[in-house]
């Protein structure tokens, strides 16, 4: 394997663990301050990417489909929490999967049946279609890069907003003591559909940016949302930090994972049973490094017990 | 016996005298898709019961069922396929032959289930709550991917099983012979049930859900007692999926999907978190209407899911809570 060959793979596991904190971001925060445990959170990454699809072959306009993703998921995320969410705060974690599987099969059912059960394609835009020359003379698809760069943003903007803003303390107030703030005036109930509609916009985000990718269709984002939850329980619940870090320990495990292992089984078995016992094993290694983490630290990387 | 109990004993007797009356139907009226159809009823109870040990007894909310239900599946699968093509399994040096009876089949299923329920939840035991939500989802998914990745047994394709596998005295591939197996360890699995949560076993269980704390300060270790009844759900469970391979003769990655999982939980809630009867009464709803709202319409789950949010929502004790009222604790 060249070096080229393996800083590209590097790059790609960049990309995936990227796209995975946008996920994990709105699930950790939710989970932190509110206590809420949302297997709906893929169903906004679907309703995200079918948005930006919808709106992208109306217009045009792939960046007009990307602010409609955002607008949509967001507006899911303010309906899903003052319709339901609200009713569960106080209920056990029980209740709550399963309100929020309920509601991924009332999304993926209702998406099926607006658009069919065929996948909808999405074009990369035109701007982002070609390739860029990097160092080392690594050639990397612009659309791809531009992805990290937005992942980065966004997660330079969510330390921003959780660290520097009222919004921000309110919510870090809220994760340590939820009596506390609402004693102290704040309206909790906006609070709380604030911060969702903010982590449903996020998936919303990753599933427009993914979907440009790959094919966008009904079932897409529950894969991803097991990833997701892969990648908290690494990072700890509750953080932000433990998100990008976890999500950046998944992406390059997975896509590294699949690269190197049939080759490092190569080296010493015959070619047909090192791509099939590389492929096995590469599948399972994210879930391996979750155990031994899990093993070590409880309550993932920078968790606190909850 | 206090009247709200009862009155669930009622309750139940009418579950079990629908179930057999619909199965008398079919007969008599010759439909064996009826059949069939109770049937799924019955191993997606099992399934349910042994499930409902664990998170409604236990308190332990595994999204991860899946993972034994297709174990059992798998365990089925590979001994039958063994069997049918002659080639036996050979395994760390061991030679074991396939075969095709149902009583070792199902012995191989609850053991090899068993053993990964103990590895899962020796580790997922570690957490509590929402990690341990997590946790179960991700070691499902992780034994599913790696079905669909390991290409021996058929991969994301599936293994088929040609003939169903045999049980002594029996003619299996006759519908009702095979209703009649399935409806006898269902019978079996509840009365183990009910021994389970009235043995002192059952007892610390409830109280290691309750107040684990206090558990502790009584000599017990809630991880101990947590881990063993993990183990016989998983168990249980197994060997409704070793069932469910029989009847479908079919056997893939998709009895390890995180969707059955959660069906699973739905049948518990359906019926009624912890009720002996619970997961029979909701298997033989979400059979019902998935077989009646899908005649009616493509999008039969948009309607489960709207009428799943009612249930939480405004519902909160199932069916038979519905009928027959607050469980009495204690």
């Amino acid at each position: 394997m060249t070096l080229p060959l393996l800083l590209e793979q590097v790059l790609n596991g960049l990309q995936f663990g990227i796209m995975l904190f946008l996920m994990a971001a709105g699930l950790t925060l939710v989970f932190g301050v509110m206590g809420l445990i949302n297997l709906a959170h893929g169903s906004l990454y679907m309703v995200g990417a079918f948005a930006c699809a919808a709106v992208a072959a109306a217009t045009g306009s792939f960046w007009l489909g990307l602010a409609a993703s955002v607008v949509v998921a967001a507006f899911a995320g303010v309906l899903i929490e003052t319709l339901v969410m609200r009713h569960l705060y106080r209920r056990d974690h029980l209740d709550q999967v399963l309100a929020t599987f309920a509601l991924i099969l009332v999304f993926s059912e209702g998406t099926r049946w607006l658009f069919g059960s065929f996948p909808l394609y999405l074009n990369i835009p035109a701007a982002l279609s070609s390739s860029i020359t990097l160092p080392f003379g690594i050639v990397y698809p612009a659309y791809r890069m531009a992805i990290i760069v937005i992942g980065l943003v966004v997660a330079v903007g969510i330390f921003l907003l959780i660290h520097k803003t009222r919004l921000g303390i309110q919510v870090r107030a809220g994760e340590s003591d939820r009596e506390m703030i609402g004693a102290l005036g704040i309206d909790i109930a906006k609070l709380y559909t604030i911060l969702f509609a903010i982590g449903a916009a996020l998936a919303g985000l990753a599933g427009a940016l993914v979907g440009a990718l790959q094919s966008v269709q009904v079932g897409m984002g529950e894969p991803v949302l097991i990833l997701a939850f892969v990648v908290i329980v690494i990072g700890g619940i509750g953080s932000i930090k433990g998100a990008l870090v976890g999500a950046l320990i998944v992406g390059l495990t997975d896509t590294l994972g699949r690269t190197l292992l049939p080759v490092f089984f190569g080296t010493f078995m015959e070619n047909a049973s090192a791509m099939s016992v590389g492929a096995s094993l590469s599948s399972m290694l994210i879930y391996m490094v979750m155990a031994i983490i899990l093993i070590v630290r409880p309550n993932g990387l920078f968790g606190t017990a909850h | 016996m206090t009247a709200a109990l009862s009155r669930e004993a009622t309750i139940n007797c009418v579950i079990v005298a629908l179930l057999a009356a619909t199965v008398l139907f079919a007969v008599v009226a010759d439909e064996p898709f009826t059949i069939t159809l109770a049937t799924r009823v019955a191993i997606f109870a099992i399934a349910g019961i042994g499930l409902n040990l664990a998170l409604g007894h236990g308190g332990l909310v595994s999204l991860g069922h899946a993972a034994f239900f297709g174990i059992g599946g798998y365990a089925m699968g590979i001994l039958a396929s063994h069997a049918q093509t002659f080639e036996p399994l050979v395994l760390f040096g061991l030679t074991i032959e396939g075969t095709k009876s149902m009583p070792v089949i199902w012995l191989v299923a609850m053991v090899a289930s068993a053993l990964a329920a103990l590895l899962i939840g020796a580790l997922s035991l570690r957490t509590s709550g929402i990690y341990f939500i997590m946790i179960t989802l991700a070691f499902a998914q992780m034994v599913y991917y790696f079905a669909i990745s390991w290409p021996a047994y058929g991969g994301e394709d599936g293994l088929s099983i040609y003939v169903r596998n045999s049980f002594p005295g029996l003619n299996t591939l006759d519908p009702i012979q095979f209703f009649g197996l399935c409806a006898v360890i269902l019978a079996v699995v509840i009365w183990l049930a009910d021994r389970l949560v009235r043995s002192p076993f059952g007892f610390a269980l409830e109280a290691a859900r309750q107040n684990p704390n206090r558990v502790m300060a009584s000599g017990l270790s809630p991880y101990q007692i947590r881990l063993i009844v993990f183990v016989i759900s998983g168990a249980i469970t197994g060997l409704a999926g070793a069932l469910y391979a029989d009847l479908n003769r079919f056997v893939s990655p998709n009895m390890f999907s995180w969707q059955l999982s959660g069906e699973f939980i739905i049948f518990i809630i359906l019926g009624g978190t912890a009720r002996l009867f619970g997961p029979l009464a909701g298997a033989a709803l979400f059979v019902t209407l998935e077989h009646f709202l899908g005649g009616l319409t493509e999008f039969w789950q948009f309607w489960l899911g709207l009428m799943l949010l009612a249930i939480i929502l405004f519902a909160r004790g199932g069916l038979i809570g519905l009928l027959a009222g607050e469980r009495r604790h204690g």
